[in-house]
């Protein structure tokens, strides 16, 4: 296990690569489903105000 | 700003009338060639009768060179080992400068909107206008560059290298600007957003005419990345103006 | 023939509901393929002849870097479609497209250095590929500045779409002048962000990895796909429909 982990010495580069590129791709499932949840709730702020024509 | 009756509209041939009508104009190459150059020469009087504005990018262009060898070194055989890469990235600069007057105070009157509605091919119309860019600061700048380079530490041989590659870069930097300025006609703040979106593509203008003018300078054949240069004008010639009637349609609405 | 199949197609609602139904079919298996690849390359895997465990960069450097390039392809085409046939769902997938890419881009770049220093001694080289991927951030950056900067949604769209077509043109050119003059100044040393020797054992994973990643772009372009097309809807009866209340 702390062989998988040193990674023949290149831990410092490695590791922080994985976390970098997976954690972009983390924040892009969080920033979408945010972005889709505030598109929502807009549309449903613009209902209520009669905004929208039917 | 200009007194408004002193801007006046060239009469465009043809193509007015049959705009009004409805009716798609044929656009027979005279009456396109007769519009380009009636748009080119206003473009070109109009700036006369304001030269003050035109010395401003040649102006930006010697400060900003003159600001390499404060921050690096007065010696001549240091300078020369960057003067063509601090040459390009001062006329790249200058020419972003020169930029916001392409479309600004056409724009602004109207005769912008005028062009699109003329029932001219707005593309010829946007050539015109992006050659008398050209012609009122590319063209310049590629006169000064000698005394930028010599002031730079460049040798006297190396000159003509120097005109020919910035003349023809010029020539790439107007039409890819051209498309930036359309795109960002009338924003507030637009100048910063304008070289955000000019600058990457220039960038191969700038890898061309630096090494263009670094071959020159130390007395090689240039001929190679002038090739390049001239290929990046031509494409540029074909697509720009489409790219920016296109913006500038996409503005006006 | 009629196109109103093709229209009625393209509709909002018609592609909003169809998002939501795919989104799933993209998201699991992309997470599956993910998992997958990580194995394979982190435990299955031998080291490198030359760079012994460090070429396992690879297998998150070029996902993000294909990730980058196959967005912006993706946005550029959207747009064109969206400009020669009019359809604001185009405009809505090539806005989704725009954060994606982006933050992609920047993990390659953050990936590329971070290859770079223990191969080079260097936490930055001019090496042609990262050269290109940074101009390719400033590229997205522009497109997402622009959009921004414009306050009425339909001219944002729209000169957006010009700048994504026009800058789609442009990678190859950029790419290939970054090329050539990265290759006059070659340095003594070769030290690329050169590709390992890729045997079998090694060459799999990237390849599931790539297609992970690939499924995981569609799926997440279909969530923003989703609000996207909201922000651009007018009709008050679907709305209520699709968001209720």
């Amino acid at each position: 296990m702390k062989e998988f982990l040193d990674m023949g010495g290149y831990a410092a580069f490695l590791w922080p690569s994985y976390a970098v590129t997976l954690g972009v791709a983390v924040l892009n499932v969080v920033w979408a489903r945010r972005s889709l949840a505030r598109a929502i709730a807009a549309a449903r702020r613009r209902l209520a105000a009669g905004g929208a024509e039917s | 700003m200009d007194d408004p009756r002193s801007r006046v509209l060239p009469v465009l041939p043809a193509g007015a009338a049959a705009a009004v009508s409805g009716a798609t104009a044929p656009h027979d190459a005279a009456s396109v060639l007769d519009a380009a150059r009636l748009v080119l020469e206003r473009d070109l009087r109009l700036a006369m009768r304001r030269r003050g504005q035109l010395v401003q990018p040649l102006a930006f262009f010697a400060i900003v060179t003159t600001l390499f060898p404060l921050a690096i070194s007065p010696e001549l055989a240091r300078l020369r080992e960057v003067a063509a890469g601090v040459l390009w990235v001062a006329a790249l600069l200058a020419s972003l400068l020169a930029l916001e007057f392409l479309f600004r105070d056409d724009a602004y009157d109207g005769t912008l909107e005028q062009y699109a509605l003329s029932g001219q091919p707005l593309t010829g119309l946007m050539f015109a206008k992006t050659t008398a860019h050209w012609l009122l600061t590319g063209l310049p700048l590629a006169l000064m560059a000698p005394l930028a380079a010599l002031s730079l530490g460049a040798p006297s041989g190396s000159l003509p290298g120097i005109v020919a590659s910035v003349a023809v870069g010029t020539v790439a930097l107007s039409l890819i600007g051209s498309i930036g300025a359309a795109l960002t006609l009338g924003l507030r703040r637009s100048g910063v957003l304008l070289a955000l979106l000019t600058l990457p593509l220039s960038l191969p203008v700038l890898i061309f005419g630096a090494r263009a003018s670094e071959l020159a300078i130390h007395g090689e054949s240039y001929l190679a990345p002038l090739e390049l240069l001239a290929a990046l004008a031509v494409l540029g010639i074909t697509l720009a103006p489409l790219a920016s009637a296109a913006a500038v349609r996409i503005s006006l609405e | 023939m009629s196109w109103t199949w093709f229209h009625r197609l393209a509709s909002p609602p018609h592609i909003y509901r169809l998002a939501q139904q795919l989104t799933p079919w993209f998201a699991w298996p992309a997470a599956a393929l993910i998992l997958t690849a990580l194995y394979g390359g982190l435990v299955l895997a031998p080291p490198d002849y030359q760079q012994g465990d460090g070429f396992r960069i690879i297998y998150m450097h070029a996902p993000a870097a294909w990730m980058s390039l196959m967005v912006y392809t993706t946005m550029a085409v959207a747009a064109a479609v969206a400009l020669i046939w009019r359809m604001k769902v185009a405009h809505a997938v090539a806005a989704s497209c725009a954060p994606i890419g982006a933050s992609f881009t920047f993990a390659a770049l953050v990936t590329g250095s971070l290859w770079g220093e223990p191969m080079w001694g260097t936490w930055w080289e001019w090496d042609p590929r990262l050269t290109s991927e940074l101009i390719l951030l400033f590229l997205y950056l522009g497109y997402m500045g622009l959009r921004g900067a414009i306050d009425d949604p339909q001219r944002a769209d729209r000169t957006s779409a010009v700048l994504a077509v026009v800058g789609i043109v442009n990678v190859p050119i950029i790419h290939y002048s970054v090329t050539w003059w990265n290759s006059l100044h070659q340095a003594p040393s070769v030290m690329r962000l050169g590709k390992p020797q890729l045997s079998m054992p090694m060459l799999w994973p990237l390849l599931v990895m790539l297609l992970g990643f690939t499924l995981f772009f569609v799926a997440v372009l279909l969530v923003r796909l989703r609000g996207e097309i909201l922000v651009r809807e007018r009709s008050a009866s679907w709305l209520r429909e699709v968001v209720g209340t």
